[in-house]
């Protein structure tokens, strides 16, 4: 892998402040040991264009480290969407969208012509703003993905329906209603029944486009928690204009504008000492 | 990225502009109010003025009740704002700062209390010259803190926080001279130590007035420097400092 992408462990544009003083180094140090070297995912030159004249991303460079949170925040239009729809190949679907640069996850180039979309998406789950879960009952909802892989042994289906309405915490509020129709469990509740839709097929990697500006406060800090518990097993992307939201469940946050990436490091040096003017107009709500 | 005092100031809403400036703008009449305490307390010892004493230890209670009201308003900047950044450490710093000027007002007082005991018993020992010498000098480290505050000047901060270690000499020496004075006249002993302790006042000043250049080195450059040598830390920050 080249040198010259952005890893939030050594950003570039901190190097004054870590040389500062030892508290920064010791930091520093705790971080790196466990992100350095693992990255699950890593964009190298990324340029997207929508019907060649709007380019949405420009060169993004970044490595994303495995079972870490990662925020991507900035304004409406910055590319953050396009962004992380590249990383399970969403963008596919949109005509005239062109997209150059390399993504791998685990080393491997997801755009390669082998690879399997279908496959790609299994390993890379999204969940999107607005909770949309099938007109099915919850179990079914969960089963969906094992079924379609041509999995329908009950007792392998059971398991996998409770263990992973256990991990998205929506266990204990369905599990006497199983058979109900998972449309009417309220908003909150359908978003961490889609989130164990997603994590039902064992991904790696969970992208979250919003996934909790459609909820109430409460749904929202227990998606927030629910979050916290899966990075234990997952890499996860978070897209949020709910700036408080990427500073409380991230661990690193990657700001853009326009479709550059502008700044990207840990969140508590992102959200406390940001290293360019741009990023602290953004995040403190100033015009520049 | 170090913020300025004018781009401090650019919020895109109002309020929150305002609300920033009005509570530094209180912390900052704070500021005036405890170095006028300090002034005060100083010429009680100095001019031997009972009467002057007794009212910077009246008035060390406006100075308290100042401390609490701007806490509060921090504490809803906190609450409504959820500030980030350097708006962030602008709350902190104001209400570290806020602190130190409160405990600066205390040890004013403790000096005017000094000051009105010896007033009362007449006849000054030696030592009131130097004590007036060390007074002004701290006086001055106070107000050139807060003056570095308002500008956001981390280079004065430095060099004003610097100041402390000789202030500290000054009081060992002072106290060095008691000494010998309480132990060639030992009539003098109560007197000499309510000096003593109006000296023990002003380098604990001197602590809070670096206190005060420490905040303002962590609301500009973002980096907490306590307990830091501060040697090493200038010639750390001179390169990234401009």
């Amino acid at each position: 892998m080249p040198n010259d992408i952005q890893d939030p462990a050594e950003p570039p544009m901190g190097k004054n402040r870590v040389e500062f003083s030892a508290n920064y180094l010791k930091r520093e140090k705790t971080v790196s040991n466990n992100s350095t070297d693992d990255n699950c995912l890593v964009v190298k030159g990324l340029n997207l264009f929508y019907a060649k004249t709007k380019q949405a991303l420009i060169d993004v460079n970044l490595k994303i480290p495995r079972k870490r949170v990662t925020a991507f925040i900035g304004p409406s239009g910055c590319g953050k969407s396009s962004l992380l729809r590249c990383f399970n190949r969403m963008n596919d679907l949109i005509d005239d969208c062109v997209i150059k640069g390399k993504i791998y996850l685990d080393e491997e180039d997801i755009y390669a012509k082998k690879v399997d979309v279908a496959d790609l998406r299994r390993r890379v789950g999204m969940v999107f703003q607005k909770p949309n879960p099938f007109p099915k009952s919850v179990y079914e909802n969960v089963a969906y993905g094992l079924r379609i892989q041509g999995i329908n042994s009950k007792r392998v289906l059971d398991e996998v329906v409770e263990n992973s309405l256990i991990s998205a915490a929506l266990w204990g509020e369905v599990k006497d209603r199983l058979h109900d129709n998972a449309l009417g469990l309220s908003g909150g509740q359908q978003q961490r029944l889609v989130i164990a839709r997603t994590i039902a097929v064992e991904p790696e990697v969970l992208l979250l486009d919003e996934p909790a500006s459609a909820l109430d406060p409460i749904s929202t800090l227990k998606i927030e928690e629910l979050i916290n518990q899966l990075k234990e097993s997952y890499t996860i992307l978070i897209v949020t204009h709910n700036m408080q939201q990427a500073a409380r469940v991230s661990d690193y946050t990657a700001f853009m504008h326009m479709g550059n990436m502008v700044e990207y490091d840990q969140t508590d040096t992102l959200f406390t000492n940001p290293s360019l003017k741009q990023t602290e107009d953004y995040i403190t709500g100033r015009y520049g | 990225m170090t913020p300025t005092v004018k781009n401090h100031s650019h919020h895109i809403s109002r309020q929150f502009n305002a609300d920033l400036e009005e509570v530094k703008k209180h912390m900052l009449e704070m500021g005036g109010l405890v170095e006028k305490q300090l002034q005060d307390a100083i010429n009680a010892i100095a001019d031997a003025d009972s009467a002057l004493g007794s009212r910077v230890i009246e008035q060390d209670s406006i100075v308290d009740a100042m401390e609490v009201s701007i806490d509060e308003e921090c504490n809803l900047i906190l609450a409504r704002r959820q500030p980030a950044a350097s708006d962030l450490r602008l709350v902190l710093a104001i209400i570290k700062t806020v602190r130190d000027l409160e405990r600066i007002g205390d040890e004013a007082s403790k000096i005017a209390k000094s000051g009105v005991k010896l007033s009362e018993r007449g006849e000054f020992p030696n030592g009131v010259a130097e004590f007036r010498q060390l007074g002004n000098r701290v006086k001055k480290m106070v107000n050139m803190a807060l003056d570095a505050f308002t500008r956001y000047d981390t280079e004065s901060a430095l060099s004003i926080a610097m100041e402390d270690s000789d202030v500290d000499n000054e009081y060992s020496s002072a106290m060095r001279s008691a000494i010998n004075l309480m132990t060639d006249n030992p009539d003098l002993i109560s007197k000499v130590l309510n000096l003593l302790w109006a000296f023990r006042a002003l380098e604990r000043i001197g602590d809070h007035a670096k206190n005060i250049c420490e905040h303002v080195v962590y609301l500009v450059a973002g980096t907490d420097i306590r307990h830091e040598d501060l040697a090493t830390v200038a010639t750390k920050m001179r390169p990234t400092s401009d």
